[in-house]
C-alpha cells in the first residue's frame, strides 16, 4: 500500500522533473497514440532515454508499456531497483546472461505474450560515439520473429545524450523531443540482416536535421 | 512593495484590447467557416497565448518584487534552455553549461533581488565571461574551442544578463517616483510588445518591401515604420505612468522600439544560421520563449541605463 503510494508519487515527480529539464514533447509523426500492443524501439544515448518515452506516453498507454532495462544498472539493490521495478515496471534483463539464467529474448517474448508493450534499445548499449546510431543487435529480430503480429514503432529520442552524457553526475536542461515513426513489421521470409537494416534506417530517418542550415526556414514570427 | 493604482487601469486597458482582439479573431474564424485559414488559426493561438502571458504578469505584479524577479528568472531559464539546445556544444562543455544554468542564472537573479547594482552589472560580463572559458579549458577539449565557449557566453548574456534588467528596473530610485517602479516594467513591456504587435499588424495590412529578406521574410518597411511610429505614440500616451514628460516618454519609447526591432533581427540571424524557424514551441502560436522575448532582450538594458543615467540621483 505505502509502496504503491510512494511509487505513484515518484512517478509524478519523475514526469515533472523530466519536463522541467527537457521540456519534452511527443511528435506522433508516423502513428497515433493508440492502445495497441507495440514494441517501441529507440536510440540509446543516456539512462534518461526510456524516462522520456515513458513521460510522453499517455497514462493508459504507460500502464501497459514496460521498458526493457539492463539489470546491471537498474536492478541493483536500493532506490534504483524500487524505481525500476515499481515506478517504471521495467523488464530487467541480464545483458551478459549466464547459461543458467533466462535468455533476454525469451524474457521479452514472455512479457509480450502477457500483453505488454515494450520499450527496447536495439543498440544494446548507450551510444557515446559521434555516430548517430550504432549497429543493431539481433534481439529486435528474434522478438519480431516470435511475435510477428506486433507493431514495431521506431522512436527517435532527440538531444538526450547532451542532457546527460555518459559519466556525468547531473543533467543540463536542454529541449528534447520524442518522435514516433511509422510502425513496421517483419516481412515473411525476411532475413535477419535485411530486417535489422530496414529497422535501423527507419529509425535514422526520424532524426531531425539541425545546425548549419542553408535550408533556413520560411516564416519568422514577429 | 504595493501595487501602484495605475497598474489596475493599465491591466484594464490591456484586457479591453485583448477582448477586442479575441472578438475580431472569433469573427474571422467564423467567417472562414469550415475552411480555416492557418494564418487565422495562428492569430487566434497568439491571442490566447497573450491572455496567459498577461495573466502571469498580472499575478507577478500582485506579488510585487518577489513575483517579478521569479517570473523573469523563469523566463530566463526557459530562454537559456532554448538557446543552449541549438548550441553545437560537446561533452567537454558539460561543466560550463552546468555553471551557466545552476550558478550564473540563480546568482544573477539573487543579486537583482538584493539590488546589488555594483555586482549584478558586472557579474556576468566580467566574472562569468572569464570563468566559463577557464572551466572549458580544464576539460581539455580544444575542438572548435572559441566557437563553443562564445556560444555559451552569448547565451548567458542574452538570456540571463539582458533579461534580468527588466526586474532590475525595480531597484532604481527615482525622486518623486518611489513605490511606482513596477510601472517602469509595465511601460517597457507594453511599448516593446505593442511595437511587435503593431509591426505585425501594419506588416500584414500594408507590408510590401522587405527590410532584411535574408534574415526575416516577415519584416517589412511598412510594418517597421507603422509599428514604430504607433508604438512611439503609445509610449508618449503612457507618460502619466512614468517619471518622464510626454516628449521624454516618446523618445524612450522610440529607442525601445528600434532596439526591439534590431533585437528581433539579430535573433533571426542566429535562427537562420542554426536552420530553425522558431526557438521552441513553448508559447502556442508564437514559438519559443525567445521568439517572444527577443525584442525585450535588446531593449531592457538600454532602457534601464537611460533611465538610471538621466532620472535617478
Amino acid at each position: 500500500m505505502i509502496a504503491r503510494i510512494l511509487a505513484s508519487l515518484l512517478a509524478t515527480m519523475v514526469g515533472v522533473m523530466a519536463r522541467l529539464v527537457t521540456g519534452v514533447r511527443a511528435d506522433w509523426r508516423g502513428c497515433l497514440p493508440e492502445l495497441r500492443q507495440r514494441i517501441y524501439f529507440a536510440n540509446h544515448g543516456s539512462h534518461g532515454d526510456f524516462v522520456l518515452i515513458w513521460t510522453v506516453l499517455l497514462p493508459h498507454l504507460r500502464a501497459v508499456t514496460r521498458p526493457v532495462a539492463g539489470a546491471d544498472y537498474w536492478d541493483r539493490p536500493g532506490p534504483r531497483r524500487f524505481i525500476g521495478r515499481k515506478v517504471f515496471n521495467a523488464l530487467m534483463i541480464d545483458r551478459h546472461p549466464l547459461p543458467s539464467s533466462p535468455h533476454p529474448v525469451e524474457q521479452m517474448v514472455e512479457a509480450a505474450r502477457e500483453g505488454s508493450s515494450l520499450i527496447l534499445f536495439p543498440e544494446g548499449t548507450r551510444n557515446t560515439t559521434d555516430e548517430p546510431l550504432l549497429p543493431f543487435r539481433g534481439g529486435l529480430y528474434h522478438l519480431a520473429k516470435a511475435m510477428p503480429q506486433l507493431e514495431l514503432v521506431p522512436v527517435w529520442i532527440d538531444n538526450i545524450a547532451r542532457v546527460m552524457p555518459k559519466g556525468e553526475m547531473f543533467p543540463i536542461p536542454l529541449l528534447c523531443g520524442v518522435i514516433f515513426g511509422e510502425p513496421l513489421r517483419l516481412e515473411t521470409g525476411e532475413q535477419k540482416g535485411a530486417f535489422l537494416d530496414r529497422a535501423r534506417s527507419a529509425l535514422l530517418a526520424l532524426r531531425p536535421r539541425r545546425g548549419q542550415g542553408e535550408d533556413a526556414a520560411t516564416e519568422a514570427h514577429p | 512593495m504595493n501595487v501602484p493604482p495605475e497598474s489596475f487601469m493599465l491591466f484594464g486597458g490591456v484586457v479591453a484590447v485583448l477582448l477586442l482582439a479575441s472578438l475580431i479573431g472569433a469573427l474571422l474564424a467564423w467567417r472562414a467557416g469550415n475552411s480555416p485559414d492557418p494564418a487565422i488559426q495562428n492569430l487566434n493561438a497568439r491571442i490566447k497565448a497573450w491572455w496567459v502571458m498577461v495573466f502571469l504578469i498580472a499575478l507577478a505584479f500582485l506579488f510585487g518584487k518577489g513575483g517579478v524577479v521569479l517570473l523573469f528568472a523563469f523566463a530566463s531559464f526557459a530562454a537559456l534552455r532554448e538557446f543552449m539546445t541549438l548550441a553545437d556544444t560537446r561533452r567537454g562543455d558539460h561543466w560550463a553549461l552546468a555553471t551557466v544554468f545552476f550558478v550564473s542564472l540563480p546568482l544573477q537573479y539573487y543579486l537583482v533581488w538584493i539590488e546589488w547594482y555594483g555586482l549584478y552589472t558586472v557579474f556576468i560580463p566580467v566574472y562569468c565571461f572569464l570563468l566559463l572559458p577557464i572551466i572549458a579549458a580544464l576539460r581539455g577539449d580544444t575542438t572548435r574551442f572559441l566557437e563553443r565557449i562564445a556560444f555559451v557566453q552569448w547565451g548567458l548574456m542574452i538570456c540571463v544578463f539582458c533579461v534580468s534588467h527588466v526586474p532590475a528596473l525595480l531597484s532604481l530610485s527615482i525622486p518623486g517616483f518611489e513605490g511606482h517602479n513596477l510601472l517602469l516594467i509595465a511601460f517597457l513591456v507594453l511599448v516593446v510588445q505593442g511595437s511587435d504587435v503593431l509591426q505585425y499588424v501594419f506588416g500584414k495590412l500594408f507590408g510590401r518591401r522587405k527590410v532584411a529578406p535574408s534574415l526575416s521574410p516577415s519584416k517589412t518597411w511598412e510594418g517597421l515604420v507603422g509599428g514604430v511610429a504607433s508604438a512611439t505614440a503609445l509610449g508618449a500616451a503612457l507618460w502619466w505612468i512614468t517619471p518622464f514628460n510626454p516628449l521624454q516618454a516618446a523618445a524612450m519609447a522610440f529607442v525601445i522600439c528600434l532596439l526591439g526591432f534590431f533585437g528581433g533581427l539579430v535573433m533571426s540571424g542566429i535562427k537562420r544560421d542554426r536552420g530553425v524557424k522558431d526557438w521552441g514551441r513553448m508559447i502556442e502560436g508564437h514559438g519559443g520563449m525567445l521568439d517572444r522575448l527577443d525584442s525585450v532582450i535588446f531593449a531592457a538594458p538600454i532602457f534601464f541605463h537611460m533611465t538610471r543615467y538621466w532620472f535617478t540621483l
